[in-house]
């Protein structure tokens, strides 16, 4: 029984991983394939955004960002998400509670539901709207009548960009919360807290790392989307145009360096919700791995 | 951590909250422009006059929006319910379709302005690399082996549909009238096209900034544009014997205007454009005035003389009958453009 | 503990002490409706309202099924591809220890933060042949830009990290005591990727091949930008969408949208699928 081989690598931890992992050699080539292609699909796209940006130096930088229909697609985008990203964040929460406090039946298609907007076109997510609300939709004559505007103005975009991001928050904490089960809640309900007590002091703390991720996600895809609100825009200049779009206007109108400027403060904005995102999985990863897995 | 977390969820919906009330509120008359891709420049220094001119001889502040994009999805865009008070497309066609799909502009539009609503025309012609190095002069040129072209779609462009009629006026003064022959030309033409932008924008920038293609054809004022913005050492133009007369209209919406109240100005921003003032900038922008004796010689641009065949040609009959016979669905572009076999 | 035993008989949900299920649900379903259910069933409507024969002969024409196949056939390449260098990433960054360990796996997740339009421009510029990438391929006769094959490197870039965040977890949950056990019993290392590492990893990249692929069937903003978008050549579905859109074309653009809303709706059952079967396999 005593095999000289078991012996032998039981107790030393260097010499083990001959067999159980690749050879040096091995590992150098497969590292190298592994950067050369984050390094050509990923990196590379990233950089020469920046490089494109600078390439009529600073002043030319500055000088496209300060430029007023830049500025009003600017702060359009911040108010697009501003209003997208809370209200699918009540929704998370409260899809969520449902989802992970509760065995009812249905459970599993509502779920899927959920998810829908993550497989469907973008450009389709604008149609619906379009079909719903323009001149020609459904509900078009009636909007018309009484004078309220959604296609081509705020409200449609925001439509757009809600149902393009409508699982972010709802995906990230149905997990966490089903993991975590009921039984905090229950001890607080059973020494005499009210549901909304339990869920503001109990409920919240226990998920507000995972929310938070949920939020960054959400928020990132909210400013950057292009397709659904692409249709829905109208593309009028200063008013109804959000930073992807102006990006688009900006590089047909052989601007590339305004183009790439915009592009850069998207790809910025971009780094910044990359870094968020990895200090809160340093700091607390196993809250977040729960959700990731899924 | 909790409290900090709180304070960050509460800092979130009062910005919300903050954002929502800070709304677009306009003191002044605003008005919005819905036009195609070419006309950017053109209307910027437009508008910045007419808003000097407006203000001085009413003393009101009015604000013009612009929306560019290719001139079908800029219709559709009108015809869903996009508030534009007046439209100015590259060809008559798409302002028909919104008179006939929404019945937002009166279908007699064309003689509200002078020359049938077009304050100015322009034509196409050719874009090729410094020094011309496939000796591309007329548009036989264009379908030999070998040639890239580069060209919008005209399904979606209105500039790729002047393009298109250029080329098949040219083929049938050269092949006598054979419908059969001019099929195959321009058939022949499209096959030459490796890209099909969706605007005339996209494809300049396909040819000059991307490098692709070894002609453009394009806009007269987007050929001249593209020579300032991405260097005369690029590039030369290249007039082809004939052409077309483009003559991009425009057009009050007069559906929105009685909404909105904005009839007065949205039309005064139209007739001005027929002005001593409004033809010089026209020129300056490398359009062709429509009143050309308005504008000093010095500012009218130099343009070879070359035929341009007009819409109106029997050939042609006019947009009504060239729109569906050519570009419907099913017309003669779908039919040349289906792929072999 | 808390859950009484259920009664005989049909009960919509289980009882429980924890309030407020009235109230989520119905806020849940209320949104739901309003934002997805009520926009999407507007689509089905509007395509119904074709009737048969029209919509079969929208869907059935060349340009459609041709733009259907190119979406689906660049999406399902680009997922492959990713599968193969999406696994090896992931490998590499659950298995090696190398500086700068966490600024790789960050970047991982670029292409879910970068907007896909900023993507379509700057992949165009790095593979238009007068770019650093396109200049390199073009005396090798490869061109990338304006043909399907820029939009397979653009569904790349999107598709990415669905393969690595999928596969990533399942790797680290992999107990190397089974990989020392079968070394010891004389299982060369081929061998123990083949028969023991990689049956554990499918399911995992099935989902995370499944993901890459539904995102990039839909994808537009990166695609436009790079791809010619000549009909029957490098036109994707979505973008006919928009074209029949601009030609007032509302039925083909509707009979089309509703086309690719089934085919999501059956990818997503299959991923569902795939996900709680390999919960069951390896929970």
């Amino acid at each position: 029984m005593a095999d000289p081989e078991i012996k032998s690598w039981a107790p030393d931890h260097e010499s083990r991983s001959a067999a159980v992992t690749e050879s040096r050699p091995a590992q150098a080539v497969l590292m190298a394939i592994a950067f050369g292609f984050l390094g050509i699909f990923l990196l590379l796209p990233l950089i020469i955004v920046f490089h494109e940006a600078l390439a009529k130096g600073l002043d030319a930088y500055t000088q496209a960002l300060s430029d007023s229909d830049t500025r009003s697609a600017i702060r359009l985008t911040l108010l697009v998400a501003a209003i997208s990203v809370p209200l699918n964040v009540v929704f998370g929460i409260s899809a969520a509670w449902a989802i992970a406090k509760f065995e009812f039946k249905g459970k599993a298609f509502l779920t899927t539901l959920i998810d829908l907007p993550f497989s469907v076109s973008p450009v389709i997510s604008g149609l619906v709207y379009v079909l719903l609300f323009g001149a020609q939709g459904l509900l078009g004559g009636w909007l018309k009548a009484n004078g309220i505007q959604i296609l081509f103005a705020v409200p449609g975009i925001v439509l757009a960009t809600v149902f393009v991001t409508f699982p972010f928050v709802a995906r990230e904490l149905i997990p966490l919360m089903q993991e975590q089960g009921n039984g905090d809640e229950e001890a607080a309900l059973s020494l005499g807290a009210n549901g909304w007590q339990t869920f503001w002091y109990v409920t919240l703390p226990n998920v507000k790392w995972g929310l938070l991720y949920g939020v960054l996600l959400c928020n990132a895809r909210a400013m950057g989307e292009f397709g659904a609100v692409s249709v829905v825009s109208g593309h009028i200049r200063g008013l109804t145009n959000t930073m992807p779009l102006h990006v688009e206007i900006l590089y047909n109108e052989y601007n590339a360096v305004g183009a790439f400027a915009v592009a850069s403060l998207l790809a910025g904005l971009a780094l910044v919700t990359l870094v968020l995102k990895t200090l809160l999985e340093m700091r607390y990863g196993a809250e977040i791995a729960a959700s990731r897995g899924h | 951590m909790q409290p900090h977390f709180k304070k960050l969820l509460g800092a979130l919906v009062a910005t919300s909250v903050q954002f929502g009330t800070l709304g677009f509120a306009f003191a002044d008359t605003t008005i919005l422009n819905v036009s195609y891709d070419p006309t950017r420049e053109l209307y910027k220094a437009y508008d910045e006059a007419f808003v000097a001119h407006w203000k001085a001889e009413t003393g009101e502040t009015v604000t013009v929006q612009q929306s560019h994009g290719g001139s079908g999805a800029q219709a559709r865009a009108v015809i869903d319910g996009l508030d534009a008070d007046v439209v100015t497309l590259a060809l008559e066609g798409d302002i028909n379709a919104i008179v006939s799909k929404s019945k937002k502009i009166n279908p007699d539009w064309r003689k509200k302005f002078e020359n049938n609503s077009a304050p100015y025309t322009s034509t196409i012609i050719f874009l090729v690399r410094k020094g011309n190095p496939k000796g591309i002069h007329d548009w036989s040129d264009l379908v030999k082996d070998g040639v890239q072209v580069i060209t919008p779609n005209p399904k979606t462009s209105g500039g790729a549909r002047w393009n298109y009629l250029a080329a098949w006026a040219y083929a049938n003064a050269n092949d006598g009238g054979d419908e059969a022959k001019n099929k195959e030309f321009v058939g022949k033409l499209y096959a030459n096209a490796p890209v099909l932008d969706t605007g005339a924008r996209g494809s300049t920038v396909t040819f000059a900034q991307k490098g692709i293609g070894d002609v453009l054809i394009g806009w007269e004022n987007d050929a001249y544009l593209a020579l300032d913005e991405f260097g005369a050492d690029n590039f030369d133009i290249v007039y082809p014997p004939t052409s077309i007369l483009a003559e991009p209209p425009v057009a009050v919406v007069d559906a929105n205007v009685d909404a909105k109240g904005t009839r007065k100005v949205a039309e005064a921003y139209l007739g001005w454009l027929y002005s001593k003032e409004a033809q010089t900038i026209i020129a300056k922008n490398h359009y062709r005035p429509a009143k050309p004796e308005l504008v000093a010689p010095a500012d009218m641009p130099k343009t070879p003389d070359i035929k341009l065949i007009s819409i109106d040609d029997p050939l042609f009959g006019g947009w009504k009958k060239a729109q569906p016979y050519h570009f419907g669905d099913g017309g003669i572009f779908d039919q040349i453009y289906k792929p072999a076999q | 503990m808390t859950t009484a035993p259920a009664p005989a008989g049909w009960r919509f949900r289980q009882p429980s002490v924890i309030p407020g299920f009235g109230l989520t649900l119905g806020f849940s379903l209320a949104y739901l409706t309003l934002i997805i259910l009520i926009p999407l069933s507007g689509l089905v409507w509007r395509s119904a309202a074709l009737g048969w024969p029209e919509f079969w002969s929208i869907v059935t024409d060349r340009r459609t099924v041709n733009a259907l196949e190119i979406s689906f056939g660049t999406a399902f390449v680009a997922a492959a591809v990713n599968v193969v260098f999406g696994t090896l990433v992931a490998w590499v960054l659950v298995r090696y220890r190398f500086p700068g360990r966490r600024v790789v796996d960050a970047m991982v997740d670029l292409p879910f933060a970068l907007p896909t339009a900023v993507a379509g421009i700057a992949l165009t510029t790095l593979y238009a042949p007068n770019g650093w990438i396109g200049k390199l391929l073009m005396p090798l006769g490869i061109k990338v830009a304006y043909t399907p094959l820029g939009i397979v490197i653009a569904l790349i870039f999107i598709g990415l990290p669905f393969v690595v965040r999928t596969v990533q977890p399942i790797m680290e949950e992999i107990d190397r005591e089974v990989e020392e056990a079968a070394a010891t019993l004389g299982a060369s290392r081929f061998q123990i990727i083949t028969r023991i590492l990689f049956p554990g990893l499918a399911p995992a990249i099935t989902t995370g091949f499944a993901l890459a692929f539904a995102r990039g069937v839909g994808e537009y903003g990166s695609v436009i930008f790079i791809a010619g978008n000549l009909p029957y050549k490098s036109e994707i579905a979505p973008l006919l969408i928009v074209i029949r859109l601009e030609e007032y074309n509302y039925p083909a653009a509707t009979a089309i949208a509703a086309i690719m809303l089934l085919l999501s709706f059956v990818m997503l059952l299959i991923i569902n699928l795939a996900q709680s079967w390999s919960r069951k396999r390896y929970g």
